[in-house]
């Protein structure tokens, strides 16, 4: 199967500025993806390329195998760009607006999925506002209603929920959810990592314009920072075997730490050897913030990943 | 091509629905233009004989309104959806760079023709004016309209800021038009000067225009739609350049 999006060798620099730095990217279709990363890491600009907004200085870009400079019109035909920056015209209404984005592909008479996208947006009261009156929020919803007038096989979103209250990001959620079911690819951005935990099934991280980790979020989040499990034992010492696990103790609790399941069998055998007995239990999962944190603050484990 | 369509009509809807100041505004600017001219030189000046001055000006004033609005429609509709970020929209869409181009073209040709009409037809109530060539009047309205739509598109493409575009308008198209023979002949300029206006691409413009409308004019017409045609088919070439390499739009 053609990859939903494929980037090779990606190089972008603005004079001296470099903002990307040979980006290496295969997304298939049907994948619900995020791009993480820290501000100015390069997110947008690679999202930028994709789109066609941007020109790479080196690199080649494909959706759906179609090269997104020299086959602009059909890559563009497929991708739905939500940009990061709320941009609207202010000449008109949300529902001209948006016939006029579905013109734009060539589409004549797109009311019916309009309305569609109308109502799982909760725009329907406002479809005849201007744009100008809209709130921040609002504004927000109609760009991610014009990404999706043309119902792109590609759908990319750059801080789709910035800026938005719990509501909308719920309804917004489950839209994108529901259209990548129905085998749209989705890709976003999100500074919000419980959101990328919960949603997106792969993941790669952003730094300095590199890619410095790109795995399943499960893997990810497996791999990069291994369990803790915290103990609260019948004896206040820890067996020497087991010292070297040690993260931390605290309010007569030992907290260790494991790289898999299999490990934890193995402390429970060490402390049956010394007799001693777990009163307290706990196995903590350490979430996407965790490896965030650890892989942009520390340079050295990325090449774990 | 409906693609096109939808661009070329958003393009109309954008001046339409401010038609007040889009329109009518450039409209009464001119026709004060005229009657104040007219009152004041109207004894003194002569420029073609047998043709009043009032009559020489009119033609000229008519084509400088024109030039300034459709350079007006373009530059502004492009710089404000650059500087607002609404520019995305289209540049994320299919439309190619030729359909962009021509949208906004035909856009500015209509802004300027509807303004152009506009004040022709409230002259007709006051004056008296012959109309030798209907084709004439007509072909120069179209291809100077063409020019400065084009003319536009390059300053707002170039232009970062609003102010910089106020000084392509003022330091360019501004003295271009009012030195073009607007308002006098340039066979009554010093050699030094009528010889620097032939330089000048609106000279032709609005030289060939007056053509149609008494007959006479400085240079043959053909010479005028020659040059004109050659500046609108230049610019044309840079412009469409600067959108198929992204200038300043994709960087």
């Amino acid at each position: 199967m053609i990859p939903a999006i494929e980037v090779k060798q990606v190089y972008k620099n603005y004079g001296p500025v470099v903002a990307l730095v040979g980006i290496d990217l295969e997304i298939e279709q049907g994948e619900f993806f995020a791009l993480l990363g820290p501000n100015g890491a390069g997110k947008t600009t690679l999202i930028n390329v994709l789109a066609g907004l941007t020109l790479p200085s080196n690199g080649v870009a494909k959706i759906m195998g179609h090269d997104v400079a020299k086959n602009y019109r059909e890559a563009r035909r497929i991708v739905g760009v939500v940009p990061q920056e709320l941009v609207f015209d202010p000449f008109f209404s949300v529902r001209e607006t948006l016939s006029i984005q579905s013109g734009y592909y060539g589409l004549r008479n797109n009311d019916a999925w309009i309305d569609e996208i109308l109502h799982h947006l909760g725009l329907r009261d406002k479809e005849n506002a201007n744009m100008r009156t809209l709130s921040g929020g609002m504004k927000r919803r109609v760009l991610v209603a014009q990404a999706l007038v043309h119902k792109p096989p590609v759908i990319i979103l750059d801080e789709p929920t910035a800026g938005v209250d719990v509501e909308l990001r719920r309804s917004l959620w489950g839209f994108i959810k529901r259209l990548n079911r129905d085998g749209h690819t989705i890709v976003l951005t999100t500074h919000y990592l419980d959101e990328a935990e919960e949603l997106c099934g792969r993941i790669a991280m952003l730094k300095k314009g590199e890619i410095v980790a790109l795995d399943s979020t499960k893997n990810l989040i497996n791999n990069v920072s291994g369990y803790l499990i915290r103990l609260r034992l019948s004896s206040e010492t820890l067996p020497s075997d087991l010292q070297p696990l040690l993260e931390s103790y605290a309010e007569g609790c030992f907290i260790l730490k494991v790289n898999n399941y299999s490990k934890i069998e193995s402390v429970l055998a060490a402390l049956r050897i010394e007799q001693i007995r777990v009163l307290e239990m706990e196995l903590m999962q350490p979430d996407l913030e965790d490896v965030f944190v650890k892989i942009m603050g520390n340079t050295k484990n990325m090449g774990s990943v | 091509m409906s693609g096109f369509y939808t661009l070329l009509h958003k393009e109309l809807l954008r001046f339409w629905k401010v038609g007040l100041q889009s329109i009518c505004a450039p409209m009464i600017a001119t026709l004060i233009y005229l009657f104040i001219f007219s009152h004041i030189l109207e004894e003194r000046a002569q420029a073609y004989p047998g043709v009043t001055y009032t009559a020489f000006l009119i033609p000229g004033l008519l084509m400088m309104a024109m030039l300034q609005n459709s350079f007006a429609n373009s530059s502004s509709s492009l710089i404000q959806s650059k500087i607002s970020g609404s520019i995305v929209f289209i540049l994320l869409s299919p439309l190619s760079y030729m359909e962009i181009f021509v949208a906004y073209v035909l856009a500015s040709i209509v802004r300027g023709f509807l303004v152009g009409a506009g004040i022709y037809l409230v002259i007709l109530i006051f004056f008296d004016m012959p109309l030798q060539s209907l084709s004439w009047v007509f072909i120069f309205a179209l291809i100077g309209n063409g020019f400065l739509g084009v003319l536009g598109i390059i300053a707002a493409i170039w232009a970062e800021k609003f102010d910089q575009l106020a000084s392509f308008q003022n330091f360019v198209i501004l003295p271009l038009t009012f030195l073009s023979g607007v308002f006098y002949t340039i066979h009554s300029l010093p050699p030094f000067w009528e010889g620097l206006s032939r330089f000048n691409p609106f000279f032709y413009v609005i030289d060939g225009f007056r053509y149609g409308f008494f007959g006479i004019s400085d240079v043959s017409p053909y010479f005028s739609f020659m040059i004109v045609g050659i500046c609108f088919l230049a610019v044309s070439w840079v412009t469409l350049r600067m959108l198929k390499t992204g200038y300043k739009l994709r960087q």
